[in-house]
């Protein structure tokens, strides 16, 4: 079962039995572990739901809809800048979670109008969601003075607003959710967006975005008008980022700059990219894997954790590109066809820049065979010794 | 008066860091099309060899060439482990050389630590009525000026510029015509390697020199090159005087953060006004 639900080779269809049992199995889990877990890792695991929704919002545009928005964590950040403010000057900590879904819907439009209408090439798009976040951060640093206040908060620049409302219950606001039910609201909403996307994928839209992916350019020839549906889906990321942007402020519990920062977009990409962008539940697993992984790197005294991350990102990209669950998904196949399997798994490099050479080495050598075939035109060539 | 010059002075500033700072990008991303995130880290290396020589005792206008020299080789280097394998692949490019970015301020911060070491600017002041105005920084405009016509002649009137452009715009042909494509491909990212380490290394003095020094400045050379379309230094030129010119007007009524988010905006409603860039349109040109 396992494996079909990591590999997922068709988006489109409708999930199975399996897929739904996969998903309750995944809930009861959830259910449980505050019953048999210390209060730390249910603290940490909270922290964690705020940032699987930002991987999941990644994942999606990325794996499914083809566009690499490093911009992420600038939604992700408006969410949490957006649900802080909004609760610490209204008290409603239930309406401020949707304006931080409607903040990073927001700024997710603006920025992906001028973009995506402006019809930048797909790389353009990503640097400049990338340079977005990082001026937003900028920006956010040097709010530090007296002057820069929204109601009544103080932005704090540099060191954040550390006073960041605790949700509280929707049906009676004058009690706070304890650690436990803050926990469980997380599993419940990280399911529930991963359900979301999952399904949505099934449908007419979901469909088009694949169809992005694949092939744009015969997506628009087939009628449909591909702008809208990619800004659709970039607002859509959008505000899934700001959602999580929200659970995560209020988890640890402090809004930030640092949501904002490179440190925290090369993050994104690392748990989509380790955890396998082929699939939703990958960039979740990412999370879990990645963070944990920098957690314990940590307490090993291996000096900047920077460091290893930097090498576990370029050893990714060039041998193992389908990251970790679609690589575990394919395992029964590697039994059935081992060679053609692990050639899938290691798109090495090198061949490819071999099979390119020898093309080169091909024209090279039939310009000089043309060559010869011209009376008087004795090769000028450096090299000829073919 | 003196306003009006302190003014100019702003403006021709802010000009010459877009031009420092991107020119290195303009030949590695605007001719290559290599995405080299990790460029911010080329410009710390080079601010950390420059540092390191001064401190050395060796003076500070040698200290400079031997840092774009350094950051040359090392950007050759790079070229042969990393970039080699992925020329074509965009997104990898991009993936991998952030990699390279995280992996270098790692272990920049590992060996040197996370402090800021710093350089005596050179040279002092002018004073120009009520405004004294640091003569290193006129300097830098002189450089930048300097750096930007040698490129540009390099360029467009050598033979190796020549070779280079057409290896660029059709690598199969060239090398049909007995070029050897690896090798230029490897001296050009050097090229844009250096520099990117000699901006790095003539920022010094007045920015000083820390780990995550590149970080500073990566979204700034992206916009510009990005903006500037797909004709490398016309648009690099363009752009950086446009952006110079509204960082430096902003930067002094407000501050300098006010300055860069002004840009950004400028830049954002550019790309929906000419997704090109600003040389979408024109044929000719480096």
């Amino acid at each position: 079962m396992a494996y079909r639900v990591f590999a997922m080779q068709q988006p489109s269809q409708r999930p199975r039995w399996w897929w739904w049992l996969f998903v309750a199995a995944l809930a009861a889990f959830f259910i449980t572990m505050p019953l048999h877990l210390e209060l730390f890792v249910i603290l940490e695991m909270s922290r964690f739901f705020g940032l699987a929704m930002l991987a999941l919002s990644m994942g999606f545009l990325w794996g499914f809809g083809g566009v690499l928005s490093f911009g992420q964590t600038a939604f992700f950040g408006l969410g949490g800048y957006g649900y802080t403010v909004l609760a610490l000057n209204t008290g409603a900590t239930t309406g401020s979670v949707f304006f931080a879904i409607a903040f990073g819907m927001a700024g997710a439009a603006v920025l992906g109008y001028f973009m995506i209408y402006g019809r930048i090439s797909e790389i353009y798009l990503s640097v400049t969601t990338l340079v977005f976040t990082l001026i937003l951060e900028k920006g956010v640093r040097a709010t530090s003075g007296d002057q820069y206040v929204i109601g009544t908060v103080r932005l704090n620049g540099q060191n954040g607003i550390p006073t960041v409302p605790q949700l509280k219950v929707p049906w009676n606001p004058s009690v706070e959710l304890d650690i436990n039910g803050f926990f469980y609201v997380g599993a419940t909403l990280l399911v529930l967006v991963y359900l979301g996307l999952r399904l949505l994928l099934t449908t007419q839209f979901g469909r088009v975005i694949v169809g992005l992916r694949e092939n744009e350019r015969r997506t628009e020839l087939l009628g449909y008008d591909t702008r809208r549906y990619k800004l659709g889906a970039f607002v859509l990321a959008g505000g899934v980022a700001g959602l999580g942007g929200a659970f995560y402020a209020m988890s640890i519990p402090l809004a930030h700059p640092e949501m904002f920062s490179l440190g925290r977009a090369a993050d994104v990409i690392m748990w989509v990219l380790v955890g396998g962008k082929s699939t939703l539940i990958g960039p979740i697993a990412g999370v879990f894997a990645i963070e944990h992984f920098k957690g314990w790197l940590g307490t090993q005294g291996v000096g900047q954790v920077t460091l290893v991350l930097g090498a576990v990102l370029i050893v990714f990209v060039l041998v193992f590109q389908q990251g970790l669950l679609p690589t575990v998904g394919m395992l029964p196949e590697v039994w059935r066809d081992r060679r053609q399997v692990w050639r899938r798994i290691l798109a090495l490099p090198r061949t490819v820049a071999a099979v390119d050479w020898g093309v080169d080495e091909l024209a090279l050598l039939l310009v000089r065979r043309l060559a010869r075939l011209i009376p008087g035109s004795a090769s000028r060539s450096g090299r000829g010794r073919t | 008066m003196d306003q009006v010059a302190n003014y100019l002075f702003q403006i021709g500033f802010s000009f010459s860091i877009f031009i420092l700072i991107s020119l290195g990008l303009a030949v590695i991303f605007g001719m290559m099309r290599v995405i080299n995130l990790a460029q911010g880290e080329f410009l710390m290396l080079g601010a950390y060899f420059c540092t390191i020589c001064n401190q050395a005792g060796i003076a500070l206008w040698l200290s400079i060439i031997f840092a774009a020299l350094a950051v040359g080789l090392f950007g050759m280097i790079v070229e042969r482990l990393l970039i080699q394998w992925l020329y074509g692949r965009v997104i990898d490019t991009l993936l991998a050389t952030w990699g390279l970015s995280l992996f270098l301020v790692g272990g920049v911060t590992t060996i040197f630590g996370p402090q800021t070491e710093s350089v005596a600017a050179p040279l002092g002041n002018v004073p120009v009525g009520d405004f004294g105005i640091p003569v290193y920084g006129l300097v830098l405009i002189a450089v930048a000026f300097v750096l930007l016509a040698a490129v540009y002649a390099f360029w467009r009137y050598t033979p190796y510029g020549l070779i280079v452009r057409g290896t660029m715009q059709n690598p199969k042909i060239s090398a049909a015509l007995g070029i050897n494509r690896s090798l230029v491909y490897m001296l050009t990212f050097g090229f844009g390697s250096a520099l990117t380490g000699l901006a790095g290394a003539v920022l010094t003095p007045i920015v000083g020199t820390y780990p995550t020094l590149g970080i500073a400045y990566i979204a700034k050379a992206f916009i510009t090159v990005i903006s500037g379309g797909h004709l490398p230094l016309l648009g690099t030129i363009s752009a950086a005087s446009l952006f110079g010119t509204i960082d430096g007007v902003v930067a002094t009524i407000s501050t300098s953060v006010a300055g860069e988010m002004t840009v950004l905006f400028v830049a954002i409603v550019l790309l929906r006004l000419l997704p090109l860039g600003i040389t979408g349109r024109l044929n000719r040109g480096v």
